[in-house]
C-alpha cells in the first residue's frame, strides 16, 4: 500500500460526535413522532447511539468493559421490545389507534 | 495487488460454481422427487434432462416481468434483491478445503477466514427474512401477508433452537473461526472413529445435529415446514405476486440457503473435509473407486441401451467419470481434490436428505409448528447443551 | 482506509437516522433503523469489538427489528397523517431546542476529549469472543444472572400481556 499524505486514523471525538448526532436525532423523532412505534423505534435509535460512545470508550482505554455494557444494554432493549410491542399490540386491541396524542386517557 | 487479484479470482470462481450448482440442484431435486414417485422427471431437454436448468434461467429471463399495479414499487422490487444477497453473502466465509499452492502463491480455499465467522453465518441468515417479510408486505394482498407474517414468526422462533445446537459442538472445539473448528476435528479416536463432532468423546452430539437439521428446515422454509409458501391454503405465499426473474431469485435464495446450512452442518459436525476412516487405511481411494463404478455403470448401460439415445450419451458421460477418476487418483492433485472430494460428499448427502424429505413428508399445520419450537424443540436443545456443557467441564 | 470506511458508514448511519426520523411510514423507519443499526456494525468492526459487531446484527437487526416489522405488519400500521394541528410553542422553540441539545452534546465531547487520541482498526484486538466471554463470566458474573433475570421476567410479561387480549 503507498503511504498516504495523511495520518489514516480518526480521532475518537468524531465517533463520539457521530453518536451525538444520532443521538439527537432519536431525540427528535422521539418528540416529533405521532406512530406510537416509531416514537419506539426512536429509542432504539437513542440506546443505539450511546451503544457507539461505549463501544468507542472501550477502544480509548483499550479495555473490554464499555463492550460488556453494550451488551446489556442489548439485553435490556431486546427484552423492552418484547414487552413494549406487546403493549403496543394491547393498546391497538383496546382503542384501535396508534396515534399517541389520541392515547390521552387512563380508562375509557 | 497480489492478494486482491487472488481474491478476485477465488470470487469469480466460486461465484460460477455457486451459481451453477444451485441451477442443477433444481434439477437434481425435480430428478429426485421424481423417481421418488415413479415418475420420470425432466427428460426433454437434452440428455436427462441435463439441459433443462438452461432453459428454465432462458425462460425467466425472457419472460414478461409484470409489476400488481397495488403494489409499494420500491419495497416490491428491493425484497428479492433482498433475499438472494443475504442468501448468497454468507457463502463467503465458508471453507471448503485446505489449501492450494500455485505459481508460488499459496491460498485458502476459503474467501475470508473470519475469527468469528460462525456467527457472521448466524447474523446473515437473520437478516434473511426480511426479504421474505417485506415480499409479503408490499405485495399488498392478503396470502402474501398472511405468508411473509408466517414467515417472520416462524424463522425468529427457530433461530433458537438451531443457536442453541450449534452451541453445543461449539463448546467441543472451543472457537468461532470455521477453519479452526474443522482443524479441531481432525485426528481418529481408537484408531479409526473420526473426531467428528457428532461421533467424538466425551458428548457425541447427534441430538444437537438433529435438532440443527429440524431448525434448519424451518430456517429455509423447506417441506416440512414451507407454511409462508403453502400452496394449498396461502395460494403461493410471500411471493403470489413475482414473476421472471424475481421469482426467481427467491428460488435462488431458497437453494443459497440449503446450501449454507448443509455446509454449516459439515463444518460443524461432519468434520468438514476430514475423511471418514483414515488414509493408512486407504480413504483417499474411494473417489476414485465411485467415479470408476459410475463410469462402468454408465458404459454398461450404453450398450444395452433402453432408448436410442442411450447409445451416445451414456458412452459420453462413462468417458467422463473415468478421466475424473484418473485425476483423482493422479497423486500431485490428491492433497488438494481430497479435501474438497469430502466436503462435497458430505454436503451433498445432506443436501440430497433435504431433497428426500420434501418428497416424503407432509406440511404441519401451523400451531403445530410453532408448539413443536417452542414446547418441544426449544427445551430439548436447552437440555443438549446442559449436558454436553457438563460432559466437556468434566472431561477436559 | 480508516478515514475512508469511517466517513462512509458515518454518513450512511446519519442518512438513515435522518430517515427514521422523517418518513412517514413506520416500515420505511424500521428499514431506515435497520440501515442504522447495519452501519453502527460496521464501525464497532473498525473499533475492534468484532464481538459486538456480530451480536448487533444478530440482536438489534436480525431479532428486536424483525418483531417492530412483524408488529407492524400485523397491525396493518398505515402512514401517519402529518395533518393536525400542533401546539404553536412546540413548532416554534421544536428546532431551536434540538439543534441547542446537539450544541450542548458538541461542546461537552469538545470540551472533554479534545486529545483522546485516534481510533486505528487492527491496533487493538480486546474485543475478541475470547476476550469478551472471559470478562463476561468473571467480573460481570452477577450482572449476567440478573440480566438473565431480567430477561424470564419479560418473557413472562409478553406472555401475561399477550394472553389477556385472548379472552
Amino acid at each position: 500500500m503507498p503511504s498516504l499524505p495523511f495520518q489514516d486514523a480518526v480521532p475518537v471525538s468524531w465517533y463520539l460526535l457521530l453518536s451525538a448526532v444520532l443521538f439527537t436525532l432519536g431525540v427528535a423523532g422521539f418528540i416529533i413522532r405521532r406512530n406510537i412505534i416509531t416514537v419506539f423505534m426512536c429509542i432504539e435509535l437513542m440506546l443505539n447511539a450511546v451503544n457507539l460512545s461505549f463501544v468507542t470508550f472501550a477502544n480509548q482505554h483499550r479495555q473490554v468493559s464499555g463492550q460488556i455494557f453494550t451488551f446489556f444494554v442489548m439485553v435490556v432493549a431486546a427484552a423492552e421490545a418484547a414487552v413494549g410491542l406487546a403493549i403496543i399490540l394491547t393498546v391497538f386491541k383496546n382503542r384501535d389507534t396508534l396515534n399517541i396524542d389520541e392515547i390521552n386517557t387512563l380508562k375509557n | 495487488m497480489v492478494f486482491f487479484i487472488i481474491t478476485l479470482i477465488k470470487l469469480a470462481l466460486i461465484a460460477f460454481v455457486l451459481l451453477t450448482a444451485l441451477a442443477y440442484l433444481q434439477w437434481v431435486e425435480r430428478k429426485v422427487i421424481a423417481h421418488v414417485q415413479v415418475r420420470m422427471g425432466p427428460s426433454r431437454v437434452g440428455p436427462h434432462g441435463l439441459l433443462q436448468p438452461l432453459a428454465d434461467v432462458i425462460k425467466l429471463i425472457t419472460k414478461e416481468g409484470v409489476i400488481p399495479p397495488h403494489v409499494n414499487k420500491f419495497f416490491y422490487l428491493g425484497a428479492p434483491f433482498l433475499a438472494v444477497f443475504m442468501a448468497l453473502i454468507s457463502i463467503s466465509v465458508i471453507p471448503f478445503g485446505t489449501q492450494i499452492s500455485a505459481f508460488g502463491y499459496t491460498t485458502q480455499m476459503q474467501l475470508t477466514d473470519v475469527n468469528v465467522g460462525l456467527l457472521v453465518i448466524l447474523a446473515i441468515s437473520s437478516m434473511g427474512v426480511y426479504g421474505i417479510a417485506l415480499a409479503g408486505w408490499a405485495s399488498n394482498n392478503k396470502y402474501s401477508l398472511l405468508g411473509g407474517l408466517r414467515s417472520s414468526a416462524q424463522m425468529i422462533s427457530y433461530e433458537l433452537p438451531l443457536s442453541l445446537a450449534l452451541a453445543a459442538p461449539l463448546l467441543m472445539v472451543g472457537t468461532l473461526s470455521l477453519r479452526e473448528v474443522v482443524n479441531g476435528q481432525a485426528g481418529f479416536q481408537l484408531g479409526f472413529i473420526p473426531k467428528w463432532t457428532i461421533f467424538s468423546f466425551p458428548s457425541p452430539q447427534i441430538f444437537s445435529f438433529l435438532i440443527f437439521m429440524i431448525a434448519a428446515f424451518a430456517e429455509t422454509n423447506r417441506v416440512p415446514f414451507d407454511l409462508p409458501e403453502a400452496e394449498n391454503e396461502l395460494v403461493a405465499g410471500f411471493h403470489v405476486e413475482y414473476s421472471s426473474m424475481k421469482f426467481a431469485a427467491f428460488f435462488m435464495a431458497e437453494y443459497a440457503n440449503m446450501v449454507t446450512v448443509c455446509s454449516v452442518a459439515t463444518l460443524l459436525f461432519l468434520g468438514g473435509w476430514q475423511p471418514l476412516w483414515p488414509v493408512e487405511y486407504g480413504s483417499n481411494f474411494l473417489a476414485p473407486a465411485i467415479l470408476f463404478l459410475a463410469g462402468a455403470i454408465c458404459i454398461y448401460h450404453g450398450i444395452n441401451w433402453a432408448r436410442p439415445l442411450d447409445k451416445y450419451t451414456l458412452p459420453a458421460f462413462g468417458v467422463i467419470f473415468f478421466l475424473l477418476a484418473g485425476l483423482m487418483a493422479f497423486p500431485p492433485v490428491v492433497p488438494v481434490l481430497m479435501p474438497i472430494f469430502w466436503f462435497c460428499a458430505k454436503l451433498g448427502i445432506l443436501l440430497f436428505v433435504f431433497v428426500w424429505i420434501r418428497a416424503t413428508l407432509p406440511r404441519l399445520r401451523y400451531d403445530q409448528l410453532m408448539g413443536f419450537a417452542w414446547k418441544f424443540l426449544f427445551p430439548v436443545a436447552l437440555l443438549n447443551l446442559l449436558v454436553t456443557g457438563l460432559l466437556v467441564a468434566l472431561f477436559s | 482506509m480508516n478515514l475512508f470506511f469511517f466517513l462512509l458508514f458515518a454518513i450512511i448511519a446519519v442518512v438513515c437516522a435522518v430517515s427514521v426520523v422523517a418518513q412517514r411510514h413506520p416500515i420505511s423507519s424500521a428499514l431506515s433503523l435497520i440501515g442504522v443499526m447495519g452501519s453502527l456494525a460496521v464501525l464497532y468492526l473498525l473499533l475492534g469489538a468484532e464481538f459486538i459487531a456480530t451480536a448487533q446484527i444478530i440482536v438489534y437487526a436480525g431479532a428486536v427489528m424483525v418483531l417492530f416489522i412483524f408488529v407492524i405488519m400485523l397491525l396493518n400500521a398505515g402512514a401517519e397523517d402529518r395533518g393536525g394541528k400542533r401546539s404553536l410553542l412546540a413548532s416554534a422553540l421544536g428546532v431551536p431546542a434540538i439543534v441547542a441539545l446537539l450544541g450542548v452534546l458538541c461542546y461537552f465531547v469538545q470540551r472533554w476529549f479534545p486529545n483522546a487520541g485516534t481510533v486505528q482498526f487492527d491496533a487493538w484486538r480486546g474485543g475478541s469472543a475470547q476476550a469478551f466471554g472471559y470478562a463476561l463470566f468473571t467480573d460481570y458474573l452477577l450482572p449476567f444472572e440478573v440480566t438473565s433475570v431480567l430477561i424470564l421476567i419479560a418473557i413472562i410479561g409478553a406472555i401475561v400481556l399477550a394472553r389477556k387480549e385472548l379472552d
